[in-house]
Formats: C-alpha cells, sequence, structure tokens
C-alpha cells in the first residue's frame, strides 16, 4: 500500500486493531448473513459484528454456530442464495473447515473470510504463523494478506470486489497476523460508507441464486465424465482473478487514495538482494532494508500481498535482475523442499533465462518475535548468497535455538 | 387434520428417473413428503451426501423440481440453517421476493443425522432455525455397502458387525434420535413410516406450521442392505411398527408425547424379522436369547411412551 495525494473526501481517522477494523470494513460492506465460531486472536472480529447486528448499525443475520465447519457451511449455502456473507477464523478453526474449503470454492461462491493467522497445535499455541492459511493454499481459495491494520481494512473491500467479480466467483481469505495485527491499536483511515457502497453495489452477490421460481441443483455429483472439466474451470478463475485483482485495486484506490498491486516493493530499483515476505514482518523487514541502504548495502524488500493466485509473471519481470532471492516462509512444508513460498518462488524462476539464486528463510514458528537483528542477519544472508555465488542452506531457521 | 388422498397435490418436486434402487424405501418417503405442500407453497431441500443424494443428482442430470444444494456428509443442518437465513435476509433487504411461501427442508439419512451429523443438527435445532429436518433412516451406512451406525439395530447384520462365532451383529442398541431432538425442546418432533403415509403427510404438514425447527425420523426399508425382496417394502415397513418395533409418536416441544398409532396387540417381533436377511441368524435356536433381549426393549420402550403420553395428556 502506497499513498496517493489526490482530489478525496477527508477521512475518518480512529484507532482500532486489526480484528475492529475488520469487523469495520465488513459492516460498512452491507453483509447479509455472518456465522462464525470464537477463535482466539480471530474472536474480537465476531464479537463486533454481533454487537453491530445487536445494536442494527448493520442488517444482517447472525448465525452464531456450534463449529467453524458449520460457520463455512453456512456461508457457502447462504451465499448460493445470494447473500453477501462473511466468516473468520484462526488455526485450528480453519483446520477444521478444511473439508468445506473447496466446497465453497468449487461451488463459485463469493464468500470472504478473514483469517488471523495463527499456529496450529500441537503444541497448541495461540500466537501468529502461516500454517495455517499456508496449508490452504490448494484450496481454490484467493489469499490476500495485509501488512498493517489499515491494510486488513482496506483488502476487506477489495476481497468482496474480486470474489464477487463475474470472471472469478472464487472466495477470498484476507489474512492478518495473529496478535501483531488482531490485537495492536493503529491510525486507521476509513473510507466512506457511501463510497463503499458504490465500490461494491448492493445486489444477489450470486449469478443463479436459490430461487424456487427457477429452480437449479447445486453441488452435484460428477464422476469421471465430469469432474475434470469443473476443475478445470476452476482453474481458468484463478487465471482471470489476474487480471481482476489489480482492476480491483485501482477502482479502489479511487476511494481511498491507496494504491495496491500484487505485491509492493521498496527498494528494487538498484538493489542486488531482494526479500520476499507475507504479512506483518514486511515492516520490521523495511525498516532494516532502510539502514542498510543508508549504510550503502543494495537490498529490497518485496511484501506479497496476493498470495494465490501466485502472481507468478509479475513477480518474476520485478525480480529477475536480482543476484540473490531470500524468501521469507513463516510456516513449514515437513518434508519438502522447502518453505511454500520459496517452492513457488523458486519454481516461477525455473523456465525463465535469468535465474537469480533463492534461499529460504524459515522464521516466527509460534509467535517467535522477528527481532530487528534477525531482520539484519536475513539481508545479510542474502548478501552472503548473492557475494558467493551460492546458497549455503537450502532451508535456513532464524531465531531458533541451536 | 385430514389427509385425503384425492385432495394431495399431483406435482412431484422429486421426478422420476432417479437412480434408486427398486423398492426403496427413502425413494418413497421423498416423493411423499411434498404431498404435504399447500398450493401456495413450495421447498428448497438441502442434503446430506447418501443414497438420496447420489442418486438423484448425476450431473448433468438431476431429478428435482425444486432448488437442491448439498454441500457434504455432516452439515446439512448447517446448510439448510444459511438457506434459511439468506432468504430471512434477503427478503428483508428487498432483494428476495416469492409468490409462494418457501420452507426449507433438510434431509439426511441415518449416517448423515446420527452419526456425523449429530452436531451440526444440534447446533441447527438450537438456533431455532425455522426449518424441518427429515431423517430418512435405512440403519445402516447403505451408500458405501452397508456398515453399521449409530441407527443400527441390536443384532442386526451389517459388513461391519457381522454375524461371527463370538459377535454374532450389532451388540449396540439403536439411538434414539427422537428423543435427542426433542431434549432441545423444538416445537415438533415426531416418527413416521412410509407404511402409514396419511400419518406421515399429516406429520410433515403439521412439522412445516411448526413455528421453529421439526424433525421428522421416517424408517425407510432397503431391500438391499436389509435383505428382503423390493416388493415388500411396504409390508416390512407396516410390520416394524405393528410389532411396536419402531413406534410412530409425535412430541410437542419436547413435552407433550403421543402415540400416533397405537398397537394395542402387537405381533411377536419375530414376524419382522424373519423377512429380512439381516436377521437371518436369529432364526437359529443358539440366538434365541438374542431375540428375547430385542423384544423386551422394544416391549419396554413402547410401554415407557404410552406412560409418557398418559402423563403429559394434560399438557
Amino acid at each position: 500500500m502506497t499513498v496517493s495525494s489526490g482530489e478525496l473526501k477527508k477521512a475518518r481517522i480512529v484507532g482500532l486493531t486489526g480484528d475492529e477494523a475488520v469487523a469495520q470494513a465488513v459492516k460498512q460492506c452491507d453483509v447479509d448473513v455472518i456465522s462464525a465460531y470464537p477463535i482466539t486472536p480471530q474472536t474480537i472480529i465476531v464479537e463486533r459484528l454481533s454487537e453491530f447486528v445487536a445494536n442494527g448499525e448493520l442488517d444482517a443475520e447472525f448465525v452464531p454456530v456450534e463449529s467453524e465447519h458449520s460457520a463455512l457451511s453456512v456461508v457457502t449455502s447462504s451465499a448460493l442464495t445470494g447473500a453477501r456473507v462473511f466468516t473468520a477464523t484462526s488455526s485450528q478453526g480453519l483446520a477444521l473447515m478444511y473439508e468445506i474449503l473447496y466446497i465453497t470454492s468449487a461451488l463459485r461462491t463469493p464468500v470472504v473470510m478473514a483469517i488471523v493467522n495463527r499456529a496450529l497445535s500441537a503444541p497448541i499455541n495461540i500466537h501468529c504463523d502461516h500454517s495455517d492459511t499456508l496449508g490452504a493454499r490448494d484450496s481454490g481459495w484467493i489469499q490476500l494478506y495485509g501488512e498493517n491494520v489499515q491494510e486488513a481494512y482496506d483488502l476487506i473491500f477489495q476481497a468482496y470486489k474480486i470474489a464477487e467479480n463475474r470472471n472469478v466467483l472464487l472466495p477470498v481469505m484476507v489474512c492478518l497476523d495473529g496478535f501483531t495485527l488482531s490485537h495492536t491499536l493503529e491510525r486507521v483511515e476509513l473510507i466512506d460508507d457511501q463510497d463503499a457502497l458504490s465500490y461494491l453495489p448492493k445486489k444477489l452477490c450470486y449469478p443463479f441464486p436459490i430461487n424456487p421460481e427457477r429452480p437449479a441443483t447445486y453441488g452435484p455429483l460428477a464422476l469421471t465424465d465430469f469432474y475434470f472439466e469443473f476443475k478445470v474451470q476452476q482453474a481458468e478463475a484463478m487465471r482471470q482473478a489476474l487480471s481482476v485483482i489489480p482492476q480491483a485495486m485501482r477502482e479502489y484506490e479511487k476511494i481511498s487514495g491507496r494504491h495496491y498491486y500484487f505485491f509492493d516493493a521498496y527498494g528494487l530499483e538498484d538493489a542486488d538482494v531482494a526479500v520476499v515476505c507475507l504479512g506483518s514482518a514486511s515492516g520490521t523487514m523495511r525498516y532494516i532494508a532502510r539502514e542498510l541502504r543508508k549504510e550503502g548495502h543494495k537490498v529490497a524488500l518485496v511484501k506479497l500481498t496476493v498470495y494465490r493466485p501466485f502472481p507468478t509473471e509479475e513477480l518474476v519481470s520485478a525480480l529477475e535482475d536480482m543476484k540473490a532471492i531470500i524468501a521469507m516462509d513463516r510456516s513449514l512444508s515437513f518434508g519438502a523442499v522447502g518453505g511454500p513460498l520459496f517452492e513457488d518462488l523458486r519454481s516461477a524462476f525455473y523456465d525463465h533465462e535469468k535465474r537469480p539464486l533463492i534461499g529460504c528463510i524459515v522464521y516466527g514458528l509460534g509467535g517467535r518475535d522477528l527481532t530487528p537483528s534477525d531482520a539484519r542477519s536475513i539481508f545479510k544472508y542474502g548478501l552472503e548468497i548473492a557475494k558467493t555465488g551460492m546458497v549455503p542452506e537450502r532451508v535456513k531457521f532464524v531465531g531458533v535455538r541451536e | 387434520m385430514s389427509i385425503a388422498l384425492k385432495n394431495l397435490p399431483r406435482e412431484e418436486p422429486f421426478a422420476p428417473g432417479h437412480s434408486a434402487c427398486q423398492g426403496c424405501g427413502s425413494a418413497i418417503v421423498l416423493r411423499m413428503t411434498f404431498k404435504a405442500l399447500r398450493p401456495d407453497e413450495t421447498a428448497v431441500v438441502a442434503f446430506a451426501t447418501g443414497c438420496m443424494e447420489v442418486v438423484s443428482t448425476i450431473y448433468p442430470f438431476t431429478a428435482w423440481r425444486i432448488p437442491f444444494v448439498h454441500l457434504a456428509f455432516e452439515n446439512v443442518a448447517a446448510a439448510a440453517s444459511g438457506i434459511e437465513s439468506a432468504l430471512k435476509a434477503l427478503e428483508r433487504k428487498g432483494l428476495f421476493k416469492s409468490k409462494k411461501k418457501v420452507h426449507v427442508i433438510a434431509f439426511g439419512g441415518d449416517g448423515g443425522t446420527f452419526d456425523i451429523g449429530l452436531q451440526a443438527l444440534s447446533g441447527a435445532l438450537e438456533r431455532g432455525h425455522k426449518f424441518l429436518y427429515i431423517c430418512y433412516d435405512n440403519e445402516a451406512y447403505m451408500n458405501t455397502g452397508i456398515q453399521r451406525s449409530g441407527a443400527t439395530p441390536f443384532a442386526a447384520w451389517t459388513t461391519t458387525s457381522p454375524v461371527g462365532s463370538k459377535i454374532p451383529g450389532k451388540p449396540q442398541f439403536k439411538k434414539n434420535l427422537v428423543g435427542i431432538a426433542a431434549a432441545h425442546e423444538i416445537p415438533y418432533a415426531a416418527t413416521a413410516s412410509p407404511a402409514f403415509w396419511a400419518d406421515y403427510i399429516r406429520k410433515v404438514r403439521r412439522a412445516l406450521d411448526a413455528d421453529g425447527p421439526a424433525l421428522i425420523h421416517v424408517l425407510c426399508p432397503c431391500p438391499l442392505g436389509w435383505r428382503f425382496d423390493p416388493s415388500m417394502t411396504i409390508d416390512v415397513a407396516r410390520l416394524a411398527v405393528e410389532t411396536r418395533f419402531f413406534p410412530l409418536y409425535e412430541i410437542e416441544n419436547g413435552r407433550k408425547y403421543r402415540i400416533t398409532f397405537k398397537v394395542p396387540r402387537p405381533k411377536p417381533i419375530m414376524e419382522y424379522l424373519k423377512l429380512q436377511g439381516r436377521y437371518r441368524h436369529l432364526t437359529r435356536p443358539e440366538y434365541s436369547d438374542l431375540v428375547k433381549r430385542l423384544q423386551e426393549a422394544v416391549d419396554s420402550f413402547y410401554h415407557w411412551l404410552e406412560h409418557m403420553e398418559k402423563a403429559t395428556s394434560d399438557l
């Protein structure tokens, strides 16, 4: 996100935590059905939304279900009925939804779900890492990651815009880091209610909503003769999203003055080494990048806002001149070549003529702090790779006891 | 309320051409369900994964002339909750209008209801959505090939409760689903049978008129899984009631019990058991003990029902 100085209505500025900001955005999107189950650190989102409904500030059905599995089932069938819907969860809750994630995307329902990223059990842990959403990367959902509370707020509106686009019709996860964002009070500029609704016109959000006057069968059995075609259509929708997402972001800039893209790059113009990461770590990494650049090191930071669909072409052309790239993974893919972000990035470059060296850093599992000195060591690691022309370890853990 | 054959609607929302087995009790029950709709009413149906979902919606075909929704196995009550909530919100906000009153009816088999779907069902009943849940109970996982469920009766053979030399069929008794539903103090819960069609249609009617969630548990004989001739479905269903094996009753508001078909002179349960291959071992003398235990359980439940009916008659 970068801020442009255009002709805009004077924004209302408030102090909100990440969870509150998400709830505020959902209210401004005039959703019809909300269904959720409490889980730390997501709980405040549904608490605020239930208050908005109870106070009459939001005209919606609030369905307080008995599990996350039912939460996603409720909003999926509500979305088939044409409602604009919302749910939110974290960690174990997302894991419990796993079965339905694939159904929500395959039925092409424009569900928006906030995920407050939290580590998966065991051991049970309530703090941030990205194991929950990265584990769901193949479920057919679009995934957006916010760096700060403002972005978490802004991405909710953009998520509906993308999800409801007729060429996409896929569910969207808006991911924000547990506690670091969810429970931290930050300055947030709100968009105007009218602007929100002109950006997201109120209508039936599913093209063929459930209606007894136009009966249809939703969720049939499709075997060897048709299943494959359904899946290819989903893949095509994901491909379409690559052109719809920047368009939705440009339109959002018109009402907010805030610029979004697949990723946000700092210092890329003259850099030799770029670090790529997701979520709130970007702030610390950018701060250190700035210091290192003052010291004469040509380093850059690329914060990835859109992880699915993976913006392969765009990232490759932005990063092709680097000598070294470091992918920062806040999750583990046990037994794999490396972390998920690393694998995506490295595979994106495989058939490109310029192939920078790519290293994988795994950091911050279970909420382990990423300190400025960790951040510095990560850039230094990248500079070392650029200098020596070799990656010493395929996966390097930062911030863990030896 | 009297149900006359000549007054029933001719419309068949569940159309012919589906691929259910010959003599399928569940398919009969589906068809009869919609005979309870008034001319100014229609329905959206939600299905749990199971026999009736599989046989009616093999893409690119569908047997449904009304909207049909299937998400997964264990969540049909949640899927129905979502449809009901969305229709309510959209109607209030002027985004949905219907000339007819729209009912939401969820269907689950015994696996999808007694076992894997019980949590979602309990949640939906507790939240009080205005919907009807119909459990078409064929007393085992028939869609996967006759495995035991929480609804399989005592001593019955299934492929996972085989009749072995040490364990002769299912060692446990069937869950009391209607009791579980009634414990949520919902407006209406009942059992029903395809052999008593007027009783079933009247119960669906009462359930649709209820101010809140309702549940009907229908015993649906399965020729394939119970091992009987497909021409005998209705006879088997009738004998289940006439032996008191499956009593027909209803519970209002979780309080008031009423037996809707009294069986003053029950036939011995062997009359019912002997028609079905899944109980074939029970005809052997060495298993007479099992039959005795089953008969005692059947008698004891019916007597308890009579007590409950009497005790709650003035409510």
